[in-house]
C-alpha cells in the first residue's frame, strides 16, 4: 500500500510541476492545484498509513492513527484553497491590465526561457 | 524607575517636540531644552550612588523566556557619560537655536536630536549587552537621520550613506561578538560578565569573539581603516556634528573599550590590536588634520586623532592608562564641542569655513576668537588648559609601557611626532583663522554671533580652563569613581598636578610644542607636496570600490536569476529543490527502504491508485482545453478524498470533498474571462525538458515518501491522543488539536483566509472583464432562464444541507466534523444558490456584504482566547482541564465551541466573499437582454 501511496504522491508532483511551468495563467492554476493534492498526501503520509483506525476516541479501539499531519493538512487544504482563488483573481486582473494570459504578460508569446 | 526614564524621555519626547513645532520653532527649542533637564533630573536622583562606591541596577522583566530583561546600570562610567551626554546636549540645543536659520521650523531637527540622545543614553546606561546593542543599532539610524538633515544635498546624503553602511557592518559584527561573549560568561549581564574576565580570556573563541566586538568599536569610533565616514559625516548641520564628533557617538567605540575593559584587556591580541589601530589612527588622523583646508575637515581629522588616542590608552591596558583614556574622553569633549561650536560661528559669519580665504577674523570678532584660541590650545596641548593634563599623562604612559621593549623609543616617538602634529594643526586654526592678514574674498562681512550662540561655547571653554588649572578640585573625585567603574576594582593612586617634575612626558610636552611650531612655519611648501598626494591614499576610494562592486554583483545576480519570466524562475526553483534534496539523499547513505513493515496491496486501491493516475495523465493531455481539464481535476479531488477515507482520515475527506467544490466552481467562474484553450505554442524540446524536470521531481517525492513511510518513527501525538479526552473534552482528536492544543494555529490560519478574501475584493475592485457572446466552438450565448426545477429543488435543500452543515458542526468535537468542514459546507450550500437562482434572487433575500460575517469570526475566535485570560490562564488555553464546575457541567464544551464557531464564521465569510465577488463580475460583464436574470 506505501508503494501505491508513494506513486500517487509522485505522479501528483509531476504533473503539477510539468503545468507549473506552462506560459499561460490557467494551465499554471491547474498544476498548483495538482501540486497541492501531492503536497497534503505527502504531509498526511507523514503520520504513516493506518486502515481504520480513525483518531476518535472510542473505548472499543486498540490503536488510532496520527491525528497531527491530520489537523495539519486539514488547515492545510482550506489555506491552499485561498491561495487557489487568490492565484485565479490575479490571473484574471493580468488579463484585465496586460490585455493576455501569459505568465511574464508579453503581448506576444515567445517561447525562449 | 528613574534610570529608565533617564532613557524614556528623550525618546518618547521626540515625537512630541515634533509635533509641538507647528506651534513656531521657540516652542520646539523650549521643549527640547526641558526634556533634556528633565532627563537630567531624572538621572540626579542616583547621580551621589556611584560616589559613594554603589552600582545602581535597575531591571524589569522583557522577555524572561530567554533571560532577557530591560535593565538599566548607572556607575561611575555611565554617569560620566550620561553627563556629558546630557550636559553637552544641552548646549547644543541652544546653540542649535541661533545656528539654523530662520526658514527652518527645527521640529524635525529637534526630534532627530532627541531620538540620539535617548539611544546614546541607552548605550551608556544598559545593563544587558543585548540591550546596548538595540540602542547601539539606534544611534547608528538616528545619526544616518542627523547626518543627512540636509537631505537635498547630495553629500549629505552621501554622508549619512558612508556612517550607516560602516557603523551598521560593525554592528553587525559586535552582535556576533557579544553573542559569543554572553555564550562564554553564561548571562548578557554586565554585572555577570565584568566579574568573568579570567575566564573568558582563556576561553579557546576569545579571539574571534575579541576581533568581532573591537570590529563594533572601532568602526564608530571612527578607527583606522573605518575612520573615512567621520570627515564625509561632517556634511551634517555644525551643531550635529558638535555634538555626535565631540560627546556622543564616535565616543560611544571607546565607550565599550572602557565598559568590557576588565574583560577583554590584558591579553596580547587586544594590546597588539588595539595600540596598533590607536597609533595609526593617532598618525594618519593628525597628519590629515593638518593639510585639510576646510575648518570643519580639520577638525574632523583632528577627532579621528584624538579617538586614536583614547583607543591607544585602553590599548596600553595599564590602570593609570586608564585614568588617562578617561579623562581624555572628558577633555576631548569639552574642547571639540567648543571648537565645532565656534567652527559653525565662523561658517555662519563668513559664509564659507576655506582656511585659505578666512584671515584675520580678530579684528571681527575679538569674543569668539579668545574662545576658539582657548579651546585650540587646549587641543594642543598647552599647559594650564584641561588637554594639557590628558596629553602629559597619555606621553608618560607610552613611555612607560615601551620601556620594557628591546625598540620601546619608536612608540614614544611615534606619539611625540603625533603630538607634534597636533600642535601644527592646532597652530593652523588659530593662527591661519584669526590672524594670518586680511580674510579673502569673503561672501560676508563677519561680526560677532549672538550672545546665546557664544554662551554655549563660552561655558565649554571655562570648564576647559576650570579644568585646567584646578584638577583636583575638579574632576579628580569623578575620575577616581569613573575609573573605578572601568576597571572595576580600586582607582589606583594618581595625581592632577600641573607640574609633576622634570621628567620624559615634560620633553616630550616640550618638543611637540616647539616641533609643531616648526612644522607650521613650514606649511606652504608641505602643503604643495600634499597637493600631489592627495586622493590616492584614501580608504574611502576602496570603500566607495567594494561598494559599487557589491551593488553591480547584486544586480547581475538578480538579472540573471529574474529575467521577467516566471518559467524561468519556476524552472530554478524547482532545479535547485531537486539539487538539494539530491544532496541529502547521497550525502546521508542510508537506504531508500525503511525497516517498518508494510501493509498488503489489495484489489480496491490498485484499481483507484490507476484511476487516479489516468486522471492526472489525461489533466496533462488535455491541459490545453481547459473546461475539459478542470473536470478532470475535480474528479481527482474527491479520488484524493477517497484515499483519506481509506486511511483513517474522515475530517480530511470531508474537508477535501467540499473545498474541492468551491474550488471547482470557482475555477470555472475564472474560466469564463480566459481564453477556452491554451495556445500550442511550446517546442518538443521545451516540452521534453519540462516533462524531464516533472519527471525528476516527481520522482523524488514519490522516494521520499516512500522512504517516509517505510521507517517507523515517534509522534507526540500520544500525548494529544491520551489527553484529548481529560484535556479537551472532545473524543475527535483533530478537531481538539485545531480548536484546542493547537488553537493559536487556527487563529492563524483563519486570518490568512479572511486577508485573502479581503486580497480578492481589493484585486478585483474596479476590474471590468469584456464577457464572452459566443463560446470556442462559437456556439452563442444561451439567454434560458435558469432552469426551474432545479432552482425549485435548491431551495428546497437549502434548509436541509443547511441542518446538515449545523449537525455537522455540532458533533464536530467528539465525531469527524467541525467549525472548517460546517463552514465549507454552508458555503457550498449558499453557492447552490447563487448558481441556480442568479445573483440578484439570492441578494434580495440574503446580503451579499460578508464583512461582518469574517469580523465577527475573528472576533468571537480572539475572544474565546482571550477568555481563558481571564481564568488566569494563557491566550487561548482550553479553561477544560482546569475549572471544572460541577453544577455548570459541560462548561468547557461550550468554551471550545466558541472559538469554532468563529472559525466556522470565518470560513463561510471569505468562501462566499471570493465566490460573490467573480459572480458580480459575470453580472457586470454580460449585460442580457433582461437584466438581472441572466446566469451567474
Amino acid at each position: 500500500m506505501e508503494a501505491l501511496m508513494s506513486l500517487i504522491v509522485g505522479v501528483l508532483t509531476a504533473c503539477g510541476v510539468y503545468l507549473l511551468l506552462r506560459a499561460r495563467t490557467f494551465p499554471v492554476v491547474l498544476g498548483l492545484t495538482l501540486l497541492t493534492y501531492g503536497v497534503n498526501l505527502f504531509l498526511f503520509a507523514s503520520g504513516r498509513l493506518t486502515i481504520g483506525a480513525p483518531p476518535i476516541i472510542d473505548t472499543q479501539a486498540t490503536q488510532y492513527t496520527d491525528p497531527l499531519p491530520q489537523a495539519l493538512v486539514l488547515t492545510a487544504i482550506v489555506i491552499s484553497f485561498a491561495m487557489t482563488a487568490f492565484v485565479i483573481m490575479l490571473s484574471l486582473k493580468a488579463r484585465a491590465e496586460l490585455g493576455n494570459d501569459h505568465v511574464d504578460g508579453r503581448e506576444t508569446p515567445g517561447d525562449q526561457p | 524607575m528613574n534610570l529608565l526614564l533617564v532613557v524614556l524621555v528623550p525618546l518618547v519626547g521626540a515625537g512630541l517636540t515634533g509635533w509641538i513645532s507647528r506651534f513656531g520653532r521657540m516652542k520646539s527649542a523650549w521643549m527640547t531644552g526641558g526634556l533634556t533637564l528633565l532627563s537630567l533630573a531624572c538621572l540626579a536622583p542616583s547621580a551621589l550612588a556611584p560616589f559613594a562606591g554603589e552600582v545602581v541596577v535597575r531591571r524589569w522583566p522583557w522577555i524572561p523566556e530567554v533571560g532577557l530583561d530591560l535593565a538599566f546600570r548607572l556607575d561611575g562610567l555611565g554617569l560620566l557619560f550620561a553627563i556629558m551626554i546630557l550636559g553637552i546636549g544641552l548646549l547644543v540645543v541652544l546653540y542649535a537655536r541661533y545656528y539654523l536659520p530662520e526658514r527652518d521650523g527645527l521640529g524635525r531637527f529637534y526630534a532627530y536630536l532627541l531620538l540620539f540622545m535617548g539611544s546614546m543614553l541607552g548605550i551608556v546606561l544598559s545593563e544587558n549587552l543585548i540591550q546596548l546593542l538595540i540602542f547601539w543599532e539606534m544611534t547608528s539610524l538616528s545619526s544616518f537621520l542627523l547626518i543627512s538633515y540636509a537631505y537635498r544635498k547630495q553629500e549629505s546624503r552621501t554622508g549619512a550613506r558612508m556612517a550607516l553602511t560602516v557603523t551598521g557592518l560593525g554592528g553587525l559584527a559586535m552582535l556576533g561578538g557579544f553573542l559569543l561573549l554572553g555564550e562564554m560568561a553564561g548571562s548578557y549581564e554586565l554585572s555577570v560578565i565584568l566579574t568573568q574576565g579570567d575566564a573568558i580570556r582563556a576561553d579557546p573563541l576569545y579571539t574571534p569573539m575579541l576581533v568581532l566586538i573591537l570590529l563594533g568599536a572601532f568602526t564608530k569610533s571612527a578607527q583606522f581603516p573605518f575612520h573615512f565616514w567621520l570627515p564625509h559625516a561632517m556634511a551634517a548641520p555644525t551643531p550635529v556634528s558638535a555634538y555626535l564628533h565631540s560627546a556622543t557617538l564616535v565616543k560611544a567605540g571607546v565607550f565599550l573599550l572602557a565598559r568590557l575593559f576588565p574583560v577583554l584587556s590584558g591579553t596580547p591580541e587586544w594590546t597588539w590590536l588595539v595600540i596598533g589601530t590607536g597609533l595609526a589612527t593617532l598618525l594618519i588622523g593628525a597628519g590629515i588634520a593638518f593639510f585639510k583646508h576646510d575648518l570643519k575637515g580639520l577638525l574632523a581629522y583632528s577627532t579621528i586623532s584624538h579617538l586614536g588616542l583614547i583607543t591607544l590608552l585602553f590599548g596600553l591596558g595599564t590602570p593609570l592608562a586608564a585614568v588617562a583614556a578617561v579623562f581624555h574622553i572628558l577633555n576631548h569633549a569639552t574642547f571639540k564641542a567648543s571648537l565645532f561650536m565656534a567652527a559653525g560661528i565662523i561658517d555662519h559669519e563668513c559664509g564659507t569655513r576655506d582656511m585659505r580665504r578666512i584671515n584675520g577674523l580678530w579684528k571681527f570678532m575679538p569674543y569668539t576668537a579668545t574662545l576658539a584660541m582657548v579651546a585650540a590650545a587646549s587641543m594642543a596641548g598647552v599647559p594650564l588648559f584641561n588637554g594639557f593634563l590628558s596629553k602629559e599623562m597619555f606621553f608618560a604612559e607610552t613611555a612607560d609601557f615601551s620601556s620594557g621593549f628591546e625598540y620601546g623609543w619608536i612608540l614614544p616617538s611615534l606619539v611625540g611626532l603625533a603630538g607634534v602634529l597636533a600642535v601644527a594643526y592646532s597652530l593652523r586654526f588659530i593662527h591661519d583663522v584669526f590672524f594670518n592678514g586680511d580674510p579673502i574674498d569673503l561672501p560676508k562681512t563677519p561680526q560677532e554671533p549672538p550672545f546665546w550662540m557664544k554662551a554655549p561655547v563660552a561655558v565649554l571653554v571655562a570648564i576647559c580652563l576650570l579644568v585646567g588649572v584646578l584638577p583636583a578640585l575638579t574632576v579628580a573625585p569623578l575620575l577616581k569613581i569613573v575609573v573605578a567603574a572601568v576597571l572595576q576594582a580600586p582607582p589606583p593612586a594618581f595625581d592632577l598636578a600641573i607640574w609633576h617634575g622634570f621628567g620624559l612626558p615634560v620633553v616630550m610636552s616640550l618638543i611637540a610644542l616647539f616641533g609643531g611650531v616648526l612644522v607650521y612655519t613650514t606649511r606652504r611648501p608641505l602643503f604643495k607636496l600634499a597637493e600631489r598626494v592627495e586622493g590616492q591614499l584614501l580608504a574611502k576610494a576602496l570603500h566607495d570600490w567594494i561598494l559599487a562592486g557589491l551593488l553591480h554583483g547584486s544586480a547581475l545576480a538578480t538579472r540573471w536569476l529574474d529575467s521577467g519570466s516566471l518559467q524561468r524562475l519556476v524552472l530554478t526553483l524547482v532545479l535547485s529543490v531537486l539539487a538539494l534534496g539530491l544532496v541529502g539523499f547521497l550525502d546521508d547513505g542510508s537506504p531508500l527502504t525503511g525497516p517498518r513493515a508494510i501493509l498488503p496491496i489489495d484489489g480496491v486501491s490498485l484499481f483507484m491508485t490507476a484511476m487516479l493516475i489516468l486522471v492526472a495523465t489525461a489533466t496533462l493531455v488535455l491541459h490545453r482545453r481547459r473546461l475539459t481539464a478542470l473536470i478532470v481535476v475535480g474528479a481527482m479531488g474527491l479520488l484524493v478524498a477517497l484515499i483519506f477515507v481509506k486511511f483513517s482520515a474522515p475530517d480530511l475527506a470531508l474537508t477535501q470533498l467540499s473545498v474541492e467544490i468551491v474550488t471547482i466552481v470557482l475555477l470555472l467562474l475564472a474560466l469564463y474571462f480566459l481564453p477556452q484553450h491554451s495556445p500550442d505554442e511550446s517546442s518538443w524540446a521545451r516540452r521534453l525538458r519540462d516533462g524531464g524536470v516533472a519527471i525528476l521531481a516527481g520522482a523524488g517525492a514519490g522516494a521520499l515518501t516512500w522512504s517516509i513511510l517505510t521507517r517507523p518513527f515517534d509522534s507526540i501525538s500520544d500525548y494529544f491522543l491520551a489527553n484529548s479526552l481529560p484535556g479537551g473534552g472532545g473524543s475527535n482528536v483533530v478537531n481538539v488539536i485545531l480548536v484546542d492544543f493547537r488553537g493559536y494555529d487556527t487563529l492563524g490560519e483563519i486570518s490568512v483566509l479572511a486577508l485573502a478574501g479581503l486580497g480578492i475584493h481589493a484585486l478585483l475592485k474596479d476590474l471590468r472583464l469584456p464577457g464572452l457572446e459566443r463560446d470556442a466552438e462559437g456556439r452563442p450565448w444561451n439567454w434560458d432562464l435558469h432552469p426551474s426545477i432545479m432552482a425549485a429543488l435548491t431551495r428546497l435543500l437549502l434548509p436541509l444541507a443547511l441542518l446538515v452543515s449545523v449537525f455537522i458542526f455540532l458533533r464536530g468535537h467528539n465525531q469527524p466534523g467541525g467549525g472548517f468542514i460546517a463552514g465549507l459546507i454552508t458555503a457550498v450550500a449558499l453557492i447552490m444558490q447563487y448558481l441556480t437562482n442568479g445573483v440578484a434572487w439570492t441578494h434580495s433575500r440574503l446580503s451579499g456584504n460578508m464583512y461582518p460575517l469574517i469580523g465577527a469570526g475573528l472576533l468571537i475566535a480572539t475572544l474565546a482566547g482571550l477568555g481563558s485570560l481571564v481564568f488566569g490562564y494563557p491566550f487561548l488555553t482550553s479553561a477544560y482541564t482546569h475549572v471544572h464546575w460541577p453544577i455548570v457541567g459541560d462548561f468547557e464544551l461550550a468554551s471550545a465551541m466558541i472559538f469554532d464557531l468563529g472559525v466556522y464564521l470565518v470560513v463561510v465569510g471569505a468562501t462566499l466573499l471570493i465566490l460573490i465577488h467573480l459572480g458580480l463580475m459575470h453580472q457586470a460583464s454580460h449585460p442580457g437582454p433582461n437584466q438581472g436574470e441572466e446566469s451567474l
